[in-house]
């Protein structure tokens, strides 16, 4: 096993990794208004059922012009929307059925198509539709020196060298020898991006109401539905755009796990956004890299780089689940970990308290440990001690003048309740010392001109 | 003529080829299977989950064959490589169980980053493969789209034993799985281990995805899962029947599907499979007569037929004249948006019914009978409005105007109330001779 090797090398990693970051990038801002609205998986549904469509267009164009398969795309999938309403309405089908049934058989006629002969022999196979080809994206001629980078034809291409033509048969003796700009594929990418990032902050706002709550923004008078179908057909383009170079597996991970991760670390839209964005820049190129460097290290081939974003992605979502500062596992442990602290400290204080009430200020450990149980009066007890609030002393714990209070409070909060459960929402007095035991650690408390509590125990008076 | 090949017929009745016939009992056999395991992955609305399942068993595949090639072992073994499919399938449906547990993401999401993420880790695997493996990929990505043609007999037979497997247990398990499927809460406080028959439910569908990836391909498996149950859904109301008929006719998509992509060069199965599927869905859409498109629109044709019949007699009645003039009638199709080809088939239902005698350039001339009917419609909709105005807060929540149930709906002393206070108003409302209210 070796170090992991990554040598960039303009010529065969360039566009490539251009055109993984830039169907990400358009994917990834589209996905967030998705997951939002809880049809991530119609960006799923779409990208299988554009198949047909991008066939259909092939045949009719006779050519892979961009535009007629972006029409393709774009017609199969506003039918697969359509399809799917039809099919949940008409049949009362529930969605996720409706989609399964539009999604699978549109996919199989466009598989169907595909492996039909006539076009079978040229260059769309149904593979290449899954994992894309990103590999073949590589610049034949790179540039050479930074004039040539200033320079415009370097970018759209020029003849190096005119075909030589015998001017007496005709014939060509030699082809010309070009200089290849900019791959089309990776233009057409930057044009969906360019698009999916003009659609997004026009329409922010209308997106953003849809988003949270359709209902609101039809009242409000623009139509939700219309923005609907607007955000699917941006789908199907950010698909039709991308699946050439980097197949529709890339586009569907591209759309959800991006947005979903972002949806770990904030709570807001367009933090969310701009964290989507990263993590799908992160994963693009992190997954470029890794599939050379990972294999490397064992001497072994590189794998599929649209393949190995996908994982990157997956990877990322996975750390984010785990550590992120606002909802990861970890985070919320440490926070679960505190309250349970703080409830076992208040559950100590109240209860040395009692003891203190009905005249024994020291209280033996083993006595304690009948009410604040195992490992949580260890911490409640250290808690208590860092705080100043108990002494310890032989094994008997007794409450400072400071824990006195603290545990007063306590007692007077969980009695208030008591009282207010009784005396204003009628429950019956043996069943409110549960409620109240959990409404006792919360800061705010009723406001009751009372000195007793239902059980005729006097309340400490306030501090 | 020597070579030509088998007949449709000969393929249709097994005489066309062992390995033929072969392939078409399998995939009809597993057509059936999947159709009857399906019905309760739909009923539980776990069409999508079955689909990041089947996309899941991908890096499994290529797991398996990288493990069993590097033990030394024969890496393209089927029993090998479909161990390895059920393995991460089922990571996959805990890794989706698990976000949707400790996450705040919802199922959609879930069930996309399972499905695209799974499915990347095996694309990575079979290209490792390809690439670094001088016998290549080539059967493992046969996986990815199916190749029925190619299959084995060994490989039929173990798939047939998973389809017939699946079917027996699902059988044997009928009540169980209905019970959860309907009413898993009921079933929980009743004593029944809810999460074991799901558990069982989970499986099965595992296993019958595993056993068609090699079929129609681990993207289309799951359209032989949902189609044939969705399908069946119009056609039935009872859950028996309800599986019988996803097995027919996930058995007739697979049987048909794998004799149509045999006949044709270069069609391949799984996609005709689909497609076939497809058409008995579409067929069953239209024209099922429990919940089809056209029973349904014919029975709302009824209610509005019966409802603008109504609405006619009423008419006449109120306005005290056996003879409806034939501006009146215009009148009434204006206010109530009748076309004129629903006129002519109101008109039909209401001398079909009796209640008209016939129709002239004058106008149409109501029957007694029709009279009759007009004064109960105007009866029930003045103590109708009545009761709205009056009662309206007791009013029960799903009466319709129906002029039938009027006086089943609403009790004896209600209605006498009404008449009173319609009465107050100095409106009068006689039930017709030989009616009781």
């Amino acid at each position: 096993m070796s170090w992991p090797a990554f040598q960039f090398d303009v010529a065969l990693d360039l566009f490539p990794m251009l055109a993984g970051l830039l169907a990400a990038v358009g994917c990834g801002l589209l996905g967030n208004f998705l997951v939002l609205r809880r049809i991530s998986l119609m960006g799923d549904a779409i990208s299988h059922s554009v198949l047909p469509g991008l066939v259909i267009a092939f045949l009719i164009a006779t050519s892979r012009s961009p535009l007629a398969m972006f029409v393709g795309a774009a017609v199969a999938g506003i039918a697969t929307v359509v399809l799917v309403e039809l099919v949940k309405k008409l049949g009362r089908v529930e969605p996720g059925a409706a989609m399964g049934v539009v999604f699978s058989v549109l996919f199989a006629l466009g598989v169907l198509l595909i492996e039909s002969a006539a076009v079978r022999h040229v260059d769309l196979d149904a593979d290449c539709v899954l994992h894309g080809q990103l590999e073949t994206l590589f610049w034949t001629t790179p540039v050479q020196s930074w004039d040539e980078v200033f320079q415009l034809r370097t970018w759209t291409g020029y003849v190096i060298d005119p075909a030589v033509v015998n001017p007496e048969t005709g014939e060509v003796v030699r082809s010309a020898i070009y200089h290849q700009g900019v791959p089309r594929q990776v233009v057409t990418l930057a044009v969906m991006v360019l698009a999916a990032f003009a659609f997004v902050g026009l329409l922010f706002k209308e997106l953003r109401i849809a988003a949270f709550d359709p209902a609101l923004a039809t009242t409000l008078g623009f139509n939700a539905s219309a923005l609907h179908y607007a955000l699917m057909v941006f789908v199907a383009a950010a698909t039709v755009a991308s699946f050439e170079a980097v197949g529709s597996i890339l586009v569907i991970a591209m759309l959800i796990c991006p947005a979903a991760t972002a949806r770990l670390m904030t709570d807001r839209l367009l933090a969310q956004i701009a964290w989507s964005l990263a993590f799908a820049i992160a994963a693009s190129i992190g997954g470029y890299v890794a599939a050379t460097a990972i294999p490397s290290m064992w001497g072994k081939e590189p794998v599929n780089a649209a393949g190995s974003m996908t994982v990157a992605a997956g990877v990322l979502l996975t750390l984010a689940i785990v550590v992120s500062p606002k909802h990861g596992l970890v985070v919320r442990a440490i926070r679960r970990r505190r309250l349970a602290a703080s409830v076992a400290l208040d559950d100590l204080l109240a209860a040395l308290f009692r003891f203190a009430e009905q005249g024994e200020p020291k209280v033996p450990r083993a006595r304690l440990a009948q009410l604040v149980p195992g490992i949580r009066l260890d911490r409640a007890l250290g808690l208590a001690r860092k705080r100043d609030l108990v002494t310890l002393d032989d094994g008997l714990v007794a409450l400072t003048p400071t824990g006195l209070d603290t545990g007063g409070a306590i007692i007077r909060r969980h009695r208030l309740w008591e009282t207010y459960l009784v005396e204003q929402a009628g429950v019956s007095p043996d069943h409110v010392h549960e409620t109240a035991e959990r409404l006792e650690h919360l800061p705010p408390q009723p406001d009751l001109p009372a000195d007793t509590d239902p059980h005729g125990k006097a309340i400490p008076p306030g501090v | 003529m020597i070579d030509a090949g088998p007949s449709l017929v000969e393929t249709l009745t097994f005489r066309a080829g062992f390995n033929t016939s072969l392939v078409v009992a399998g995939t009809t056999l597993l057509g059936l299977a999947a159709g009857v395991v399906g019905v309760f992955a739909m009923l539980r609305k776990r069409a999508l989950m079955a689909d990041a399942l089947s996309h899941a068993t991908l890096p499994g595949i290529a797991a398996a064959f990288l493990a069993a090639s590097w033990l030394g072992a024969e890496g393209r073994s089927m029993p090998v490589l479909l161990a390895g499919a059920v393995f991460t399938g089922v990571l996959g449906v805990l890794a989706i169980q698990a976000i949707l547990r400790y996450t705040r993401l919802h199922e959609d999401a879930a069930i996309g980053i399972v499905l695209s993420v799974f499915f990347g880790v095996g694309v990575v695997g079979l290209s490792y493969i390809q690439a670094n493996r001088a016998d290549g990929s080539a059967g493992i990505d046969a996986f990815i789209y199916g190749q029925a043609a190619s299959m084995q007999p060994s490989d039929v037979r173990l798939m047939a034993g998973i389809a017939i497997f699946g079917v027996l247990a699902t059988a044997l398990l009928l009540k169980e799985f209905t019970l959860v499927a309907f009413n898993d809460a009921f079933a929980r406080v009743t004593g029944w281990p809810v999460s074991l028959i799901d558990l069982l439910m989970m499986a099965l569908v595992v296993l019958v995805t595993v056993a068609g990836i090699q079929a129609v391909g681990l993207i289309l498996v799951v359209a032989l899962l949902i189609i044939p149950s969705v399908a069946a859904r119009f056609w039935t109301e009872r859950i028996w029947l309800l599986v019988l008929l996803a097995g027919v006719f996930g058995a007739a998509s697979g049987y048909l599907g794998a004799v149509i992509s045999s006949m044709l060069p270069r069609k391949p199965a799984g996609a005709v499979i689909v497609l076939t599927a497809g058409g008995v869905f579409a067929l069953s859409l239209i024209a099922a007569p429990a919940r089809g498109v056209i029973a349904a629109s014919f029975r709302r044709l009824g209610l509005r037929l019966r409802i603008a019949s109504d609405h006619l007699l009423e008419a006449a009645f109120e306005r005290g004249d056996h003879l409806l003039s034939r501006a009146a009638v215009d009148d009434l199709a204006t206010v109530r948006g009748w076309s004129t080809p629903f006129r002519v088939l109101l008109l039909f239902r209401l001398r079909l019914a009796g209640f008209v005698a016939g129709s002239t350039k004058a106008g149409v001339s109501v029957s007694p009978a029709g009279l009759a009917r007009g004064q109960r419609v105007s009866r029930n909709h003045a103590l109708w409005e009545q009761y709205l105005i009056s009662d309206a807060d007791i009013a029960p929540s799903h009466v319709d105007w129906s002029v039938d149930q009027v006086e089943h709906v609403l009790s004896d002393e209600l209605i006498a109330r009404l008449e009173a206070r319609l009465a107050e108003r100095g409106i009068s409302v006689p039930a017709p001779a030989g009616h009781s209210s």
